[in-house]
């Protein structure tokens, strides 16, 4: 029987310990069905100008992925610098009628999207004292996550590698220390490329996985999105299992003793 | 001194575009001219301050305002 062990993000509970992006989809019908295999319970969204001129009948995201059934997280994505990161949360705001979860990113670099650590802290403290609930997207750095954790944001999510790269964990050496530092939930956010990946997090300790591309951008999304879903779930419960050591020689699993072969 | 017809329109820019609203106009009619009639899903800055959806009526747009027309899309 399962147990109950619920992922708590800034006193809400959530059964899911999955978050998907809606990006990088062929449509909204194709991100509507993965973002329901993969069972998670918060997305991210993000903000941009509306295309003026378009269909203003033709359909939303938010008709795909419904505030009322998801919790939504807009992001801060191609935001950089501090001001243009406080500006998108406070539409963000605005767009979801006064809902102050955001997953903030303040990107330092187009080539390895990794995030301006400096402005991301800077960020992180403004929109707390507005009474934003910050999910902050941050590097591996064990320092870093700390301090974002002292500045009060409700989740750390450092990368497992560069944004859409798909390389797995880079350093679970730093993972391990930030899972170990820190009490608010510690989510991986980007570079995960397979559902092993996911497990592999989960099996360090983290709170939850975050991922976009390694599902919108499989040959199969839905299906990717059901084997993420398995991943995670897989990972978890290994991880709540307690794995037993490695160790270098082998060590029978069937006794010594009683053998009847002289 | 500037002509009654001068007079009669302002120059904004709409999502980074140069548009000519009557003087007068405010952020609503913005949305009402882009054939917006669904303002629930949208979010709306003046000048890069929000202007909440319940007061889009209520301001009077001025020569050089900048009006952002924000929308969710997908993303990670």
């Amino acid at each position: 029987m399962p147990h109950r062990d619920p992922l708590v993000i800034a006193g809400r509970e959530y059964h899911s310990r999955l978050l998907v992006g809606t990006g990088k989809y062929r449509d909204l019908e194709q991100a509507g069905a993965a973002i329901e295999a993969s069972g998670a319970e918060i997305v991210t969204i993000a903000l941009r100008r509306s295309n003026i001129g378009q269909d203003p009948d033709a359909p939303n995201l938010l008709d795909a992925v419904p505030p009322e059934r998801y919790t939504l997280l807009p992001n801060t994505a191609g935001c950089y610098t501090v001001k243009d990161a406080l500006r998108t949360c406070r539409l963000a705001r605005e767009l979801l009628d006064g809902h102050n979860l955001v997953k903030l990113e303040v990107i330092g670099d187009e080539r390895t999207l990794y995030p301006d650590v400096g402005a991301t802290l800077e960020a992180a403290e403004q929109l707390v004292a507005e009474g934003f609930e910050v999910m902050a997207y941050t590097s591996d750095d064990p320092i870093a996550a700390r301090r974002l954790e002292e500045i009060g944001c409700v989740a750390v999510m450092p990368l497992a590698a560069p944004i859409g790269s798909g390389l797995g964990i880079q350093n679970s050496y730093n993972l391990l220390e930030i899972v170990e530092r820190l009490e608010v939930p510690v989510i991986v956010d980007a570079g995960v490329g397979t559902a092993s990946d996911v497990a592999v997090a989960m099996e360090h300790g983290c709170d939850a996985v975050l991922l976009n591309t390694a599902i919108a951008g499989a040959d199969d999304p839905v299906l990717m999105a059901s084997a993420m879903r398995k991943g995670v779930e897989a990972g978890r419960e290994a991880y709540r299992a307690g794995r037993i050591p490695k160790r270098r020689h082998a060590a029978a699993s069937s006794p010594q003793a009683g053998t009847f072969f002289e | 001194m500037s002509t009654e017809a001068e007079q009669a329109v302002i120059h904004v820019r709409i999502n980074g575009e140069a548009a000519q609203l009557p003087a007068g106009a405010s952020c609503a009619d913005v949305l009402a001219r882009l054939g917006i009639t669904e303002q629930r899903r949208l979010a709306v800055e003046r000048n890069e301050q929000i202007v909440p959806r319940s007061r889009l009526a209520e301001q009077e747009l001025a020569d050089g305002d900048r009006i952002e027309v924000i929308q969710a899309i997908g993303g990670g």
